[in-house]
């Protein structure tokens, strides 16, 4: 579900690869069969992650979205008429533990398109066993599994693939020039099983992830405008 | 029942005797309710009634003839209560049980009483079932309601002899037939029929009451329900008091559920497993299913830790399983054309999350026609939309591609909170705001996207809200309002509030 697009290296010089390459031979880095991926917002009030998770589904089938309670009264509920038309199942969990067990609940049910869960913080019950069990279920099913971790230090874990993601400083607006354009995210994969790590400064339109340049670089900005 | 309330009593105090020593068995004892004149005996031991204390007499009368009598206050409320609860526990006979007045109970046993030995073996084994309760009841059974009422208050073996009062008649009525001579039922069987009907009239219906008896009249229980409900039972020869009792009944009672289901092509979508305890106490642990389900296993998962969660308490010794709410459920098939493939598992997931989490923590999004974000996005519970309201269509809205100037933030806080704002003019964009203890510099503004209110849902007094989405300099994107505006006469200075996180 991963969408092609052009990545620019924001820990690199300006090494910027050719305008061939743009939108052409670049993915972001995937792991081969469904898994289960941690992402970590880099700041907890922060929904840029939401953003970047959205694009990596199925909108056609269901969605079990597990919230702890604690996350949605620190960053807000998930809002349908925001997100893609999806039919979504909530599940408002009282702590990590009831969270958990409704992940794995919902990986044994292949028929979802993905299961997402936010939680809040280190819990006990969140140890490495835990997320070795949900990589288990997701990879038995073939459902993938999203574990968002708000407010979170990266410890043990049995993810294939952790991410670190924040929001960057949005494209420009193509009629507006004081209003906030397509979102743009910093994402570090900082993890991975099978990939080497990296940093990106991604963004998205219409359907694919897109090199973004680093605000102000006019010349890769114009480039990637007259390929979209 | 004829003594339940003093039985009742002397249960409650006979374990505690050291508390009124002086109410010991064989005191003069009587419950008492108020009257208009004072107290009234509303029963009495059986050494009070030896002494002259009868149910109706007034406390003060009973007194002057024995003044060692006992009063105690009568507790009505909950005698009824444990009546009803004796009406529930009674289903274990038939599933046709209805509480008849303060003091008795009415089985409809047609089609049941060969479970039990016939009509005498049923007879007994209520008698033995409520003696080893401690409590006397007198069983009658007969071909209709009102003689069965009747037989059992008074001693009789056959209608004729049987006192008008067994009719059921108010005390006037039974006065007057008393004072024409008419003391018995048989003596009014022989009266012509036009010259009772002439003679008593509405609110005195002899010829009613006589019918109802005869069985001219029907008189159904009330609370009959007129398709019986999908129910399997199972009887233990011993009660049974180990925790894993009513799953292993589970176990056995769901394959004989199902193919009950199945005959009358129905789903369950609601179900309980009630364990009937030796001490006439029921315990009761019940599902529902979001679509109509006869899936043993499936319906076998959602029960089981309910079930094992029963307190067997002295033991249970029935259990019975019902399908209290069903819906028709043809052959079962994988995949419907109308249906993606899959939605079936989708229902059996959520029903496995309501069941542990409860119906409130489990939702789905259900859209509302209103401009107010909170109330747009309404949720309602994943556990209640049944295929059937699918079917029907529910309120989708269609609102089509979302203008980029009206996008909705992908989270919601539950209520928004005020922030404090740095803006240029009143009316102007924002420039700085803060949220718990943060300080977030506005890079990049979008609005405003004003939102009135509804008048006519919401008082004169609510303001309108205009709506931004802010960029603040590290990118992060938030959806703020401002409620209110200068000089609106609905309060003083506009408030901001953070409504919203973009992703």
């Amino acid at each position: 579900m991963v969408a092609g697009g052009a990545v620019f290296e924001r820990s690199g010089p300006a090494e910027i690869r050719s305008g061939s390459n743009l939108g052409g031979d670049w993915a972001l880095p995937a792991y081969p069969a469904p898994t289960l991926c941690e992402i970590f917002a880099e700041r907890p009030r922060d929904g840029g992650w939401a953003g970047f998770l959205l694009r990596q589904y199925d909108p056609a089938r269901p969605v079990l979205w597990v919230q702890q309670r604690m996350a949605i009264l620190e960053s807000g509920r998930i809002h349908p008429p925001g997100l893609p038309p999806t039919p979504f199942i909530h599940v408002e969990a009282r702590d990590a533990r009831d969270a958990l067990w409704a992940m794995e609940e919902g990986l044994r049910c292949a028929a979802l398109s993905c299961v997402i869960g936010e939680i809040w913080g280190d819990p006990q019950a969140l140890d490495f066993t835990a997320s070795r069990r949900l990589a288990v279920a997701a990879e038995r099913s073939g459902v993938p599994c999203w574990l968002v971790r708000l407010g979170g230090q990266a410890t043990l874990s049995g993810a294939r693939m952790r991410w670190r993601i924040a929001s960057a400083p949005s494209l420009s607006h193509p009629f507006d020039p004081r209003a906030s354009g397509a979102p743009a995210w910093h994402a570090e994969l900082f993890r991975a099983r099978g990939s080497p790590p990296g940093q990106w400064v991604i963004a998205h339109e219409s359907s694919a992830f897109h090199l973004v340049a680093g605000t102000g670089d006019r010349t890769l900005e114009q480039t990637h405008r007259r390929r979209a | 029942m004829p003594a339940l309330a003093i039985e009742r009593w002397s249960k409650r105090t006979g374990g505690a005797p050291d508390a009124c020593p002086e109410q010991s068995r064989r005191a003069p004892v009587v419950l008492t309710v108020e009257g208009p004149h004072g107290p009234i005996i509303h029963a009495a031991t059986s050494a009070a009634a030896e002494r002259g204390a009868r149910p109706g007499t007034r406390l003060t009368d009973a007194r002057a003839l024995d003044p060692a009598l006992v009063a105690v206050p009568a507790d009505p409320a909950g005698d009824e209560a444990l009546m009803q609860r004796l009406a529930k526990w009674a289903s274990r006979w038939s599933p046709l049980v209805e509480a008849d007045g303060a003091d008795g109970l009415r089985l409809d046993i047609s089609g049941v009483a060969h479970l039990f030995g016939g009509e005498e073996g049923l007879a007994n084994d209520v008698r033995t079932r409520f003696a080893a309760m401690g409590l006397s009841a007198r069983v009658a059974i007969a071909p209709t309601a009102a003689a069965a009422w009747a037989l059992a208050r008074y001693p009789a073996a056959t209608l004729d002899p049987l006192p008008v009062a067994a009719l059921r008649l108010d005390e006037g009525t039974v006065r007057t037939l008393e004072r024409l001579g008419l003391k018995t039922v048989g003596a009014l069987l022989n009266m012509p029929r036009v010259a009772l009907a002439r003679r008593f009239r509405d609110a005195e219906n002899v010829i009613d009451k006589l019918d109802r008896m005869l069985g001219r009249k029907p008189e159904p229980l009330t609370t009959a329900p007129d398709k019986p409900m999908p129910r399997a039972a199972l009887r233990m020869a011993e009660p049974a008091t180990h925790a894993e009792a009513p799953v292993q009944a589970l176990e056995r009672l769901i394959p004989g559920l199902v193919r009950q289901l199945q005959e009358r092509h129905l789903g369950a979508r609601q179900l309980s497993l009630i364990g009937y305890r030796v001490d006439g106490s029921i315990a009761e642990a019940s599902v529902a299913t979001t679509i109509p389900s006869r899936d043993p296993a499936h319906l076998q998962r959602l029960l089981a830790d309910k079930a094992a969660a029963l307190d067997p308490e002295f033991g249970f010794d029935a259990f019975a399983l019902e399908a209290g709410w069903t819906e028709p459920l043809d052959a079962a098939q994988d995949s419907l054309v109308e249906e993606p493939p899959g939605s079936g598992e989708v229902a059996q997931l959520i029903d496995r999350l309501t069941v542990k989490l409860g119906p409130r923590r489990v939702q789905k999004p259900q859209p509302m026609q209103s401009h107010f974000p909170e109330r747009a996005s309404g949720w309602k519970s994943a556990v209640s939309s049944s295929r059937a309201a699918q079917r029907r269509g529910d309120p989708e809205l269609d609102c089509g591609a979302p203008l980029a100037m009206t996008a909705r933030p992908q989270r919601l806080l539950d209520r928004p909170e005020a922030i404090d704002v740095i803006y240029a003019t009143p009316e102007g964009l924002p420039r700085r705001f803060m949220w718990r203890r943060a300080t977030h510099d506005i890079a990049r503004v979008e609005g405003p996207e004003r939102i009135a209110p509804e008048w006519w849902r919401q008082q004169s007094s609510a303001r309108l809200r205009d709506y931004y989405r802010v960029e603040d300099t590290a990118g992060r994107r938030y959806w703020i309002y401002r409620e209110g505006l200068v000089g609106d006469g609905r309060g003083g200075v506009p408030a901001w509030f953070i409504h919203g996180l973009f992703g």
